[in-house]
């Protein structure tokens, strides 16, 4: 990695411009590095490693960072390896569009904590890699904007980089796995979490025996976070949900109800849970907006979420243009950084012209479709159920940016004769605001779709954005200038 | 076991500057965002809608839900969970865009 007290001086051409700095990416970028690419690593964090490890600034003097993780030895070899590479790191840099340039990929960027600082930042490569990650998807439901309502996780990233926690007493709901990981962290760090309310039946994996055996790893995850969540009498409650918010200002208690297989409520199920705060998601949704507006091809995945269709290599529908991580569907740190390296090798193939490691190449290959599988099982056991617009109450609002009420979108629906998302969006403001949709899309499509055909989830529509984070109009006016160098930022 | 988040990874700095939000003194450890200052002193909101008028804070933690948003040293619509704190930041509840306060 180049130090950072060199001046800036990183060239605007590379081989190979990699977006994300998690897993998938530091893996894609030292593999290909390694091999003899020039590469820029961009994250709009001023710190590598991503969600999954995510972890406190070097000024707060955290002794053991990895007191939130586990499995921080594979991020800490990445680390090292990234060291010791020639590889750029932009830290700090927001990327809003990937354009193709005479036969150039151009990666437009802004700089900053939150983008503000409006500096652009354009890097040319031949290959871009799209390492960008997930977000995590959100079903309204009564009270869901009150403040001390959180995602999950949100309130897991919170705490792995800012050591707090949303409240005392935390009631962890929705439906996936990362529950139990966020209620097993949130307890350890001192909450107490009277339960996890979970909107399917984990039996579900039951029906995937094969993938479940082939997954050893995945086993001991669970049994660390079974065993941490009863060693702090967390109770695990399937088949229930979080159906109404109660407090004025902020969280003061949730009801919780029972649900049928189709997460329908059970009438006179509702039980009160006092806590001070709700720590919510359903699962989370492949961060594909700079693939899509280039048109690359998607695909659905078991719970509903769109992701890219990815070849064997890792790469896209698009030529030179690969994906690795949640992109190309949610399975977490270990996965992503197998198809990082299954990527950085392809590349480094690509542009080298000469073949890959052929029996390296085969044993990626293998773990990956394996790990593949086991997330297919995983999503596929908390799909979201059909009923769940059931919960919602006329004045609920769906879209939190523009502050749209779930009778506001069925009146597009219904009287205005909306079908899908889009529309709806033109008749409400729903997902027009901010977010871009990141929070109401799911469940605007499900409104959307459900009319008529009660049957009928919706898939998300690939949407296309035109920019993947709101952009400054200063940086789109400097498009047409002479790019400045890119500026190398250091981590920890 | 350990009883606060910086107690499990061994934090050996305390909290050691303050910012301001409103008129009230808000501790802040080196590192922290804006949000995680506010979110450690127990205040949970910062903004409000621009049509109801409803109190609304940190959501996503990632900077993409920008229900964060705070007027941090005058300047509106920063995204409180992505913006370090700095010794002396003055935080204000961001109303509505945020710009009517700015003449
Ligand atoms: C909020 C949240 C919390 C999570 N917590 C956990 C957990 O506790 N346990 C667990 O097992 N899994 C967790 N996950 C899932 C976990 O993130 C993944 O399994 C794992 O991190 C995947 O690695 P990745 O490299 O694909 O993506 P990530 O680790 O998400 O890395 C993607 C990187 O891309 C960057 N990026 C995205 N878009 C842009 C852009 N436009 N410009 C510049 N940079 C960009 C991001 O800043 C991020 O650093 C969480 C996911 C989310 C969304
Ligand atoms: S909490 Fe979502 S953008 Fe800051």
């Amino acid at each position: 990695m180049r130090p950072s007290a060199e001046p800036p001086t990183a060239p605007d051409l590379y081989d190979l411009a990699v977006i994300g700095a998690g897993c998938a990416g530091l893996s894609g970028a030292v593999t290909a590095s390694e091999l003899g690419l020039s590469v820029a690593l961009l994250d709009a964090s001023p710190q590598i490693g991503g969600q999954f490890f995510r972890h406190p600034a070097p000024a707060t003097g955290a002794a053991r960072p990895e007191a939130l993780h586990h499995d921080w030895s594979l991020f800490t070899g990445l680390r090292r390896r990234l060291e010791a590479s020639a590889v750029d790191l932009l830290g700090g840099h927001h990327v809003w569009s990937v354009v193709r340039e005479g036969g150039l990929w151009a990666v437009h960027a802004v700089t900053g904590a939150d983008g503000g600082e409006e500096r652009a930042v354009r890097v040319r490569a031949r290959a871009v890699l799209l390492a960008t990650g997930a977000y995590e998807r959100q079903l309204p439901f009564p009270g869901w904007t009150l403040p001390g309502v959180v995602g999950a996780g949100g309130a897991q990233a919170m705490l792995k980089s800012g050591l707090v926690l949303p409240g005392r007493r935390v009631v962890v709901a929705g439906s996936g796995p990362l529950l139990l990981a966020v209620a097993a962290s949130l307890a350890a760090a001192g909450a107490r979490v009277p339960a996890v309310i979970e909107a399917s039946g984990y039996l579900g994996y039951a029906r995937h025996p094969y993938a479940l055996a082939a997954n050893p790893h995945k086993l001991t995850e669970a049994a660390v976070h079974g065993g941490a969540l009863l060693r702090h009498r967390v109770r695990l409650r399937t088949r229930t949900a979080v159906t109404e918010v109660h407090g004025t200002d902020r969280v003061e208690a949730v009801t919780v109800s029972r649900l049928d297989r189709d997460w329908r409520l059970v009438p006179g199920s509702g039980r009160r849970i006092a806590c001070d705060a709700l720590a919510v998601g359903h699962g989370l949704a492949p961060q594909i907006d700079l693939a899509t507006t280039l048109g690359c091809a998607t695909r659905t995945t078991p719970d509903r979420t769109t992701a890219l269709v990815l070849d064997t290599s890792q790469e896209t529908s698009v030529r030179d243009l690969w994906a690795a991580g949640e992109p190309g569907g949610v399975g977490g740190a270990r996965l992503a950084d197998v198809e990082g390296e299954l990527a950085g090798l392809a590349i480094a193939a690509r542009l080298r012209g000469h073949p890959a490691r052929r029996g390296r190449v085969r044993e990626l290959e293998r773990r990956r479709d394996r790990m593949r599988a086991f997330a297919d099982a995983m999503a596929a056991a908390h799909a979201p159920g059909t009923g769940w617009p059931q919960w919602l109450a006329d004045d609920t609002e769906v879209c939190r940016c523009e502050e749209v009420t779930t009778q506001s979108v069925r009146a597009a629906v219904t009287d205005l004769g909306a079908r899908d998302a889009r529309t709806v969006k033109l008749f409400t403001r729903a997902g027009m605001g901010w977010c871009q949709g990141r929070m109401c899309g799911a469940a605007v499509t499900c409104l959307a779709a459900q009319h008529g055909s009660a049957e009928a989830l919706a898939e998300p529509a690939p949407e296309r954005r035109p920019f993947a984070v709101p952009v400054p109009l200063r940086a789109l006016g400097s498009l047409d200038d002479p790019a400045p160098a890119p500026q190398t930022v250091t981590t920890d | 076991m350990a009883r606060t988040p910086a107690d499990l990874v061994g934090t050996r700095t305390g909290p050691s500057f303050e910012i301001t939000f409103g008129d009230r003194p808000v501790p802040a450890r080196p590192g922290q965002s804006v949000a995680a200052a506010l979110w450690g002193a127990g205040i949970l909101a910062w903004r409000t809608t621009r049509s109801g008028g409803r109190p609304r804070g940190a959501f996503c933690g990632i900077g993409q839900c920008y229900d964060c948003l705070a007027t941090i040293n005058g300047q509106p619509n920063r995204r409180a969970c992505l913006v370090p704190a700095h010794p002396g930041d003055v935080v204000v509840t961001q109303e509505g865009h945020g710009h009517a306060s700015l003449g």
